[in-house]
């Protein structure tokens, strides 16, 4: 099916791909700490924390790229930091799209991991204690394992919710052709254009079997690992 | 060698205040009802539970002391834990299970090795599977295992059989007696099951409403009133830990020394010179105020009545010594106590059918002195 598309097409597959897979490779770490200080601590800035990772869930796309835009263009004083100090610039820039995607399908790692957190027995963690397992070594070799499938299936919707996302990448990271146009972005660029239909039709059939293919994939890994764990 | 401890903590209506002292090495069970707080006590001494108030000590090192402060770790130390339900780590094989504790075990305290509790354990055939591959005594079994590799100073049972049916508590049960024989790890065992206090203990530490009302050995601890309250009438007696000194080869009946005198009890694979612990029933003890003559029953042990107590409904419990400090209950009718003439001070003969008294090898070196402080 690859072969029937125009490069601009195969671009958009190839970034749209890029651009998940990045920003669910950055976010995972952050997510597992997040979700472990809502799981498992009771400081009193959880419930802030909680709010605050869940905002991008509840407010309109187009919002959140906008207070990204408001925060982190060249105007701002994060923006300037970035450019002179790491020369990272955001906006209308791929890093722009794959941080957006980032905080938009954040929220969803972070409740699948807090989910699998609250799941570990913690009985066996209790048990790897009397066997003489300090604090690091008991999350890397009980918790973190127990956990496998609830991060994978947060991965995995992370990365197909990522795939998709549109408000807030057009907002901060803008429609640049090869930059930032990722599948959805085509898609909708296709349908504004005259005679668009067919490769509107083309990338629409693309994303169904991307969708599909992460589904299925999902199911079989999740599979493997409640086999490896005995339930 | 000993571990002692002065503790207490309250909770949701619950308060446990405890105080117990127990030589090492040897098995101390912690025996009660359940919701007694035994569970407790020895979370406590692993330190999966702090004290309000109170000290842990064992072999002189303090573990948790309350006023100086000192709580160390429950992974520094070193105190091997049996959970009731096995928390075998279901992403590991038993194998890995087994290195768990260890492969984090110093270096230079390594005492037991691998193939050591392979072969006690009978873990061999297990190495393979996962632990959901397992039947309920199976994962005991590598629980077990996985503890004892962890090298610890102490090991603690929470009612290691209570999950599993009769028949797979049968299996599991010697392979404990086994560890108890060979190896010099202490343990302090948690139950409510009389049998396995019977079959394990060198030290009993009797529990009622967070508190332990007595301890000593079973010997002594057999006699004592409080008991009736946790194992039910039925089911108190004495146990007697006596010495097989001759063995019958046709009848299949050992010659076992109690107090002062000998008790022929049916029993397989004795040896002559093996330490055997005999429980008798106070419900199957026969009292008699002359020599008897003329019944089927071979045992006769010769005593003096040191206590008469009031037992369940219009029974009385009669405590006989039968010499070197051992002593049985019969629980006989108030009825029958009077036509006999019943009363402290007086000859009897205690009557007991071979076939109700019911011994277990005990291998292990009986201490006394250990009790309640």
């Amino acid at each position: 099916m690859l072969h029937s598309l125009t490069p601009a097409e195969l671009d958009a597959f190839r970034l749209s791909l890029a651009i998940a897979l990045r920003s669910v490779a950055f976010s995972l770490p952050l997510a597992v700490l997040v979700g472990y200080l809502l799981a498992r601590s009771r400081f009193p800035g959880t419930l802030a924390l909680d709010a605050l990772v869940h905002l991008p869930l509840v407010l309109p796309p187009v919002a959140v790229g906008y207070l990204l835009l408001v925060a982190l263009d060249s105007r701002s004083a994060a923006g300037r930091w970035l450019f002179a100090h790491l020369g990272i610039e955001l906006p209308f820039t791929e890093g722009g799209a794959t941080l957006a995607t980032a905080v938009m399908t954040f929220p969803l790692m972070v409740r699948a991991i807090r989910l699998a957190l609250e799941s570990v027995d913690r009985g066996l963690e209790a048990a790897a204690r009397t066997l003489g397992a300090g604090p690091l070594d008991r999350f890397v070799s009980i918790t973190l394992p127990l956990m496998l499938p609830g991060i994978l299936a947060g991965l995995l919707t992370a990365f197909a919710a990522g795939l998709g996302q549109f408000g807030a990448v057009i907002t901060f990271a803008s429609n640049v052709p090869g930059v930032t146009r990722t599948l959805p972005l085509a898609l909708y660029t296709a349908m504004q254009e005259p005679g668009g239909e067919a490769a509107a039709m083309r990338l629409a059939v693309l994303s169904i079997a991307l969708g599909l293919l992460g589904l299925v994939l999902a199911e079989l890994l999740a599979r493997r690992v409640y086999r490896l764990l005995g339930r | 060698m000993m571990l002692r401890l002065s503790v207490s903590k309250r909770w949701e209506g619950f308060k446990l205040r405890a105080q117990l002292e127990a030589a090492t090495p040897g098995v101390v069970a912690l025996f009660g009802r359940s919701g007694c707080g035994k569970t407790t006590l020895i979370n406590i001494i692993s330190g999966l539970l702090q004290p309000d108030e109170g000290r842990v000590e064992l072999d002189g090192v303090v573990l948790t002391d309350t006023r100086e402060r000192i709580r160390i770790p429950v992974e520094r130390r070193r105190i091997g834990y049996v959970f009731q339900d096995a928390r075998l780590f279901p992403h590991l094989g038993v194998l890995a299970n087994l290195r768990y504790g260890l492969r984090r075990a110093p270096r230079d305290s390594r005492s037991i090795g691998l193939d050591e509790v392979l072969a006690l354990l009978g873990l061999e055939p297990l190495l393979a599977r996962r632990p959901y591959q397992l039947s309920g005594g199976e994962r005991q079994r590598v629980a077990l295992g996985r503890a004892l590799l962890s090298q610890p100073r102490l090991l603690l049972l929470d009612e290691p059989l209570a999950s599993l049916d009769a028949a797979r508590r049968d299996e599991v049960l010697p392979y404990l007696e086994r560890l108890r024989d060979t190896l010099s790890i202490p343990m302090v065992f948690v139950s409510h099951q009389l049998e396995e206090v019977l079959r394990l203990a060198t030290q009993v530490a009797l529990m009622e409403a967070g508190e332990i009302v007595a301890c000593g050995v079973l010997s002594d601890i057999s006699l004592r009133p409080e008991l009736r309250a946790i194992v039910g009438s039925e089911a108190v007696g004495a146990v007697l830990d006596g010495k097989v000194t001759g063995i019958d080869a046709e009848g299949g009946m050992a010659h076992v020394q109690l107090g002062g005198g000998v008790l022929h009890i049916s029993l397989q694979d004795a040896r002559v010179g093996a330490r055997i612990r005999v429980q008798l029933l106070a419900r199957d003890v026969i009292l008699a105020t002359e020599p008897p003559r003329g019944l089927s029953v071979r045992n006769a042990l010769e005593g003096v009545i040191a206590e008469l107590a009031d037992d369940i409904g219009n029974t009385v419990l009669v405590k006989v010594d039968i010499g070197s400090g051992a002593a049985v209950l019969s629980r006989v009718t108030r009825h029958a106590m009077q036509e006999l003439g019943l009363r402290p001070g007086m000859r009897v003969w205690v009557l007991v059918k071979a076939v109700s008294a019911r011994g277990h090898a005990f291998a292990v070196a009986q201490r006394r002195g250990a009790g309640l402080t």
